[in-house]
């Protein structure tokens, strides 16, 4: 019984494989719902197209929440360097200074949000709040509202390496599976990770156990801006058009898509590959109810109800006794509702 | 006493594994320590007795590199420490090992992780060698303070543990990594009777080993037994010092009434 009990708080505890269950569950109730559209290759090629920039970024946000911190500037970085490669491209006619300078402006805004937070002390919601503002209206500016169409980019070199297709398979999915594998391999087996994890954890504790937590915090938002950058570089590409207001959709499906796969609200606890499958997910979802005939406007309210179930599941898991009081009082309302009912 | 500390140190020329001259340390306006003169020889055991608030922890902070003194010099082994410098990390190289009071575990990560944080063991491309680090903690779980053996293994989270496992892995981290000078901030708190023994015990090896100790503690009769010399805190200052046999333990334990209904009689 009790070797039965701990297999089974072992498969749960295994990272990702929960949300693994649930994906696989999702593709078949969708396989079912829509075999015309599930049952064949094409819809999978062009999920592997689409997901990689939200993918990107929630492995890279992973490892914010992992310290108990949050950046919510990412979307204006996704239209920064977006910017900034396509100017470099269409005006310039140098993709690769355009490839360098945009991750680099991301570098940049992770290393504001940092030492705003790090040094200055002021609360990462606040701080990237408000230069998710300050960077998303600077590209307003600089690209004086205009976006730009990148008709001919397919010809460059630049293109073919990060967005081309070798046959229907589109590259953008290795590189962010690249990106999944080292992430997972700094969050997990780098020092610098197990350093955010103690900081999420709880941050006296790093500090007593000699993590300088200043450093490491703004070492995380430069890495946080350069993928997301890297995000917006991929997305740039693919879509062959900039254009100002390109992230903003981006914030609440990658907070979902980590929430989803199991990181802890709360910090100290992250999973990677969580966060990957929870990308797949949430790029589903939009396809899969709209294929299934449900109008597209009810794809969010969806997207809300997982979002809520993944959080609450993960708790029960994680935190029995939290989790179970959250449940009890649950229970108790819905009964007193019944009683009133009756 | 003095002369003692001569002798020992004539081996490799320094004296006192730490010295602290004329410390200050304030919060905002709240003056936590003023003006500490603090010593600890290279075999000795020091008690650090004086109330809640009475700027103990605030003290072996300092010394463990957490806090910055506002003001004083520090020398570790006689050569002086540059505050700017000074850091956790650097108490480690210099083979300071702390046991904090309360919190000094990551609550939601595998005891593995908590031996090794800081100093992970990393291969020759700068991963952490998990293989290792485990198999190490799992060593260490066996003769750990405090465990009675149910269950609990390396990857095993902090929160899974009682007060006194916990006490138990934050002191065998300490032990591991062999320190020249261990300090202990109340380590018995939340450990039964018998565990307090072995804690008393691993002091006592301590001394044996020829390494030093700062030792923390409520409970009098403990710190009366072990410490080769008692220093008294009250308000941030120092006020009383007492080499091993110099009070018995009933004049000591009137004295700690005394500082604490406000009476500071304790200068010596």
């Amino acid at each position: 019984m009790a070797t039965a009990d701990s297999n089974a708080s072992r498969i749960l505890r295994t990272e990702g494989l929960p949300i693994l269950a649930v994906f696989l569950a999702l593709v078949i109730a969708f396989m079912v719902a829509a075999p015309e559209v599930f049952l064949g290759y094409r819809i999978y090629m062009s999920f592997l197209a689409t997901v990689p920039p939200l993918l990107v970024l929630a492995v890279a946000l992973t490892l914010v929440i992992a310290a108990g911190e949050i950046d919510l500037s990412f979307p204006s970085v996704i239209a920064l360097s977006g910017w900034v490669l396509a100017y470099c491209i269409h005006e310039l006619r140098s993709p690769w200074l355009g490839l360098i300078l945009a991750l680099g402006s991301g570098a940049v805004v992770g290393y504001v949000n940092g030492v705003l937070v790090a040094r200055a002390g002021i609360p990462s919601i606040i701080a990237t709040l408000a230069t998710q503002f300050l960077w998303g209206g600077l590209t307003t500016v600089f690209s004086q509202g205009l976006s730009y169409s990148l008709g001919d980019v397919e010809e460059l070199f630049l293109w073919g390496v990060l967005v081309g297709r070798i046959g229907p398979f589109p590259v953008q999915a290795l590189w962010a599976l690249g990106v999944s594998v080292v992430l997972w391999l700094v969050l997990n087996r780098r020092r610098f990770g197990e350093h955010l994890l103690f900081i999420g954890d709880n941050a006296r504790v790093a500090e007593v156990v000699g993590v300088n937590v200043a450093r490491e915090k703004i070492r995380m938002f430069v890495l946080m801006g350069v993928m997301a950058a890297f995000a917006s570089v991929l997305l740039t590409l693919e879509n062959k058009n900039f254009f100002n207001t390109q992230g903003g959709g981006y914030l609440l499906e990658v907070m979902a898509a980590v929430f989803i796969g199991g990181t802890s609200v709360f910090g100290g606890k992250a999973s990677v590959i969580g966060s990957v499958v929870g990308s797949f997910l949430i790029g589903m979802v939009e396809a899969g109810l709209v294929a299934t005939g449900l109008q597209g406007f009810w794809v969010r309210a969806v997207v809300g109800v997982v979002f809520l179930a993944a959080v609450v599941g993960h708790l029960v898991i994680d935190e029995p006794e939290r989790g179970r009081s959250l449940l009890r009082s649950i229970g108790a309302k819905l009964r007193i509702g019944r009683k009133a009912h009756s | 006493m003095k002369q003692l500390a001569k002798a020992s140190s004539a081996l490799d020329g320094w004296q006192h594994m730490v010295r602290l001259q004329k410390v200050d340390m304030t919060f905002g306006k709240v003056q936590a320590l003023s003006h500490v003169d603090f010593r600890v020889g290279r075999n000795e055991i020091v008690g650090l007795l004086g109330d809640n608030g009475a700027g103990k922890s605030t003290l072996i902070k300092i010394i463990s590199g957490v806090l910055r003194p506002t003001a004083g010099r520090i020398w570790v082994r006689d050569v002086a420490v540059d505050l700017e410098d000074y850091s956790v990390r650097m108490a480690h190289e210099l083979r300071i090992e702390t046991v904090h009071q309360g919190q000094s575990l990551g609550e939601k990560q595998p005891l593995w992780r908590n031996l090794f944080v800081g100093r992970q063991i990393t291969g020759r491309f700068g991963f952490i060698d998990v293989k290792k680090e485990k198999a190490i903690a799992q060593q260490l779980l066996r003769h750990a303070i405090g465990f009675r053996g149910h269950g609990i293994n390396a990857d095993s989270t902090v929160r899974d543990l009682s007060g006194g496992e916990r006490q138990g892995i934050a002191i065998a981290r300490a032990m591991y990594f062999q320190a020249d000078l261990i300090v202990l901030d109340e380590p018995t708190t939340a450990l039964a009777v018998s565990e307090v023994r072995k804690v008393l015990a691993f002091v006592e090896g301590v001394k044996a080993a020829g390494h030093a100790c700062i030792y923390i503690e409520h409970n009098l009769a403990h710190a009366h037994e072990v410490a080769d010399r008692l220093v008294i805190l009250d308000r941030g200052r120092v006020v009383g010092e007492f080499a091993k046999g110099e009070i018995a333990l009933p004049e000591l334990t009137k004295r700690m009434i005394a500082l604490h209904e406000g009476s500071p009689d304790g200068h010596s």
